[in-house]
């Protein structure tokens, strides 16, 4: 059974299609790469599998159960965290707290648990083992807004760890930050793959494409044109054609 | 002994507060705008008049009704609210405190453009309480409401509030149920917003519909924001600013909604984030003193 099984999945937005018959299945342990150019669908396939959108048609299995009809936040605590494209941290709240607003999901489903107090020894040692994970250490106690985009990046993540996941979606990690930045993140995400979470990930560059994945689905104009490793996937005609056009 | 002017303007104001600190849960945290809250304080205040006057219910029964009637109202109006945001949830909110004013203004039953009389000040011990004593009361009751929002503060439903506040969407992807803590924002504020309705009939005496409208939501929100949106005793402070202006002075009373306004364009303009807000002239200056410290700038 596969971790993630995602079958004919359309979307269409008052009647432009973003996204048409797509399939493809994730495993644990293993980071599957999606590309393709802008437009493609990539990111409306992330808000279809988190619940920010109902799909117009298609099936979605996740651990052996249908996640089509659940809202955003019985996603995530099933196990489903994610980032997203243009970082969105909670700005006004410090290090600490964002991990922290991840880790209630324990509690929020009832009200009575909820209404305890949030900040318990326990409770703390787990977001500072998170935020020590992920390298946020010195910022622990400053707020979202005044990081550098790349350790936002790895608040993000840290957030989504919080929840406990099965599985991650990355909403393109590397984007808009320096080379070693993006190395240190890369890093980040292969420890988290040692655990045996299973990883989505979304990404422009190639290189670290070609580095991470050893199986890449490509996307484009909404439909699924290719599925393969990253050597099938260079030499794929189709994929070829999608990035650089036609040959007249 | 205080005189009975001075107490009338005291209750006044810890009513005033207790109106800015419920707007303050749905506002300041739970970051939902409301530009009707002065309906609830209205629902509140019919609630316990009706059930007072007509049904002849005790104080110590028609005020708690008071608020669960505006709660269980706030949660029915909380639901159209949680289709729409920023812009559009402060018109939805001010179309209902029109809404509102009307029924009490144009149906009979609530006593129409007269509105409701012979409301009294509670009894206990076979008399009727006096001044002073109800002014404790109130103030002791508005303590328990606050003694309960630093709880709810350093809860997860606090955290809930303010992770929705900072980014809805964000907030659902770490597992935060938006609709019911939206819900519960909604139910909370306009549950103690109706409270205070309870308190200010039984102590007006007499009510009438032009004292929930439009421009009563906008005293509320101004004291809010004056004082300084989502901190705790921002409101409160706000409200006794706001509320001790307009007796000071007779013209201020006159321009009170003019005087409000500019004030509220020039908190926008120097400290958005109000007199108490964290990043305000106050606190820094308050800091300072405590510690001895320098202030960044």
């Amino acid at each position: 059974m596969s971790l993630l099984e995602v079958r004919a999945l359309s979307k269409e937005f008052g009647g432009l299609r973003a996204l048409e018959g797509v399939s493809f299945a994730a495993e644990e342990g293993e980071i599957l790469g999606i590309i393709g150019p802008n437009g493609a669908g990539k990111t409306t396939l992330f808000n279809l599998i988190s619940g920010v959108y109902a799909p117009s048609s298609g099936e979605m299995i996740f651990q052996g159960e249908s996640i089509l009809r659940l809202k955003p936040h019985q996603i995530s605590r099933l196990g489903i965290g994610r980032t997203f494209q243009i970082v969105r941290p909670f700005q006004n709240l410090d290090v600490e707290t964002n991990v922290l607003v991840a880790l209630g999901h324990r509690y929020y489903p009832s009200l009575w648990k909820s209404s305890a107090p949030y900040r318990q020894p326990g409770i703390l040692e787990e977001v500072h083992a998170l935020i020590e994970r992920s390298g946020l250490r010195p910022y622990t106690n400053q707020l979202a807004k005044n990081l550098p985009l790349g350790f936002k990046k790895r608040l993000e993540i840290a957030r989504a760890l919080a929840l406990g996941p099965r599985l991650l979606l990355l909403d393109e990690p590397s984007a808009g930050l320096r080379f070693e930045e993006s190395t240190q993140l890369m890093e980040l995400i292969r420890q988290v793959l040692e655990q045996g979470i299973g990883v989505l990930l979304i990404e422009h560059n190639m290189q670290v494409v070609m580095d991470l994945c050893k199986r890449i689905v490509v996307l484009d104009h909404g439909s699924k044109i290719a599925e393969g490793s990253p050597e099938e996937i260079r030499s794929n005609p189709l994929v070829i054609q999608a990035y650089l056009g036609k040959e007249t | 002994m205080i005189s009975g002017y001075l107490l009338t303007i005291l209750i006044t104001i810890v009513i005033y507060a207790m109106l800015a600190h419920s707007l303050n849960i749905i506002t300041g945290h739970a970051g939902q705008i409301s530009l009707g809250h002065a309906s609830f304080f209205g629902i509140g205040a019919y609630t316990s008049a009706m059930l007072y006057t007509e049904a002849g219910f005790p104080f110590w029964i028609s005020v708690p009704m008071a608020a669960v009637a505006a709660g269980i109202v706030g949660a029915f109006l909380g639901i159209p609210c949680l289709r729409v945001r920023d812009d559009f949830l402060a018109i939805t909110t001010m179309g209902i405190n029109f809404v509102v004013e009307a029924i009490f203004l144009y149906l009979p039953f609530f006593g129409g453009a007269m509105g409701i009389g012979g409301i009294n000040l509670p009894r206990w011990f076979g008399r009727e309480m006096t001044k002073p004593e109800y002014f404790i009361l109130i103030l002791v009751v508005f303590g328990l409401l606050l003694v309960l929002d630093r709880r709810m503060g350093r809860s997860w439903i606090g955290l809930a509030w303010a992770s929705i506040r900072e980014d809805e969407q964000a907030a659902g992807a770490m597992g935060v149920d938006v609709v019911r803590f939206k819900v519960l924002a909604f139910i909370l504020g306009s549950a103690i917003a109706g409270l205070a309705g309870g308190f200010y009939a039984h102590f007006l005496t007499f009510i009438m519909p032009q004292n929930f409208g439009f421009g009563q939501s906008i005293v509320i929100l101004s004291m809010v924001v004056f004082g300084g949106i989502g901190s705790r005793w921002g409101p409160i402070v706000g409200a006794i600013i706001l509320g001790v202006l307009p007796e000071v002075s007779r013209p201020i009373m006159e321009y009170r909604i003019l005087i409000y306004g500019i004030l509220l364009l020039g908190m926008m303009r120097f400290q958005p984030g109000g007199l108490l807000g964290p990043e305000s002239i106050l606190p820094r200056i308050l800091r300072r003193s405590v510690y001895g410290l320098r202030g960044p700038g």
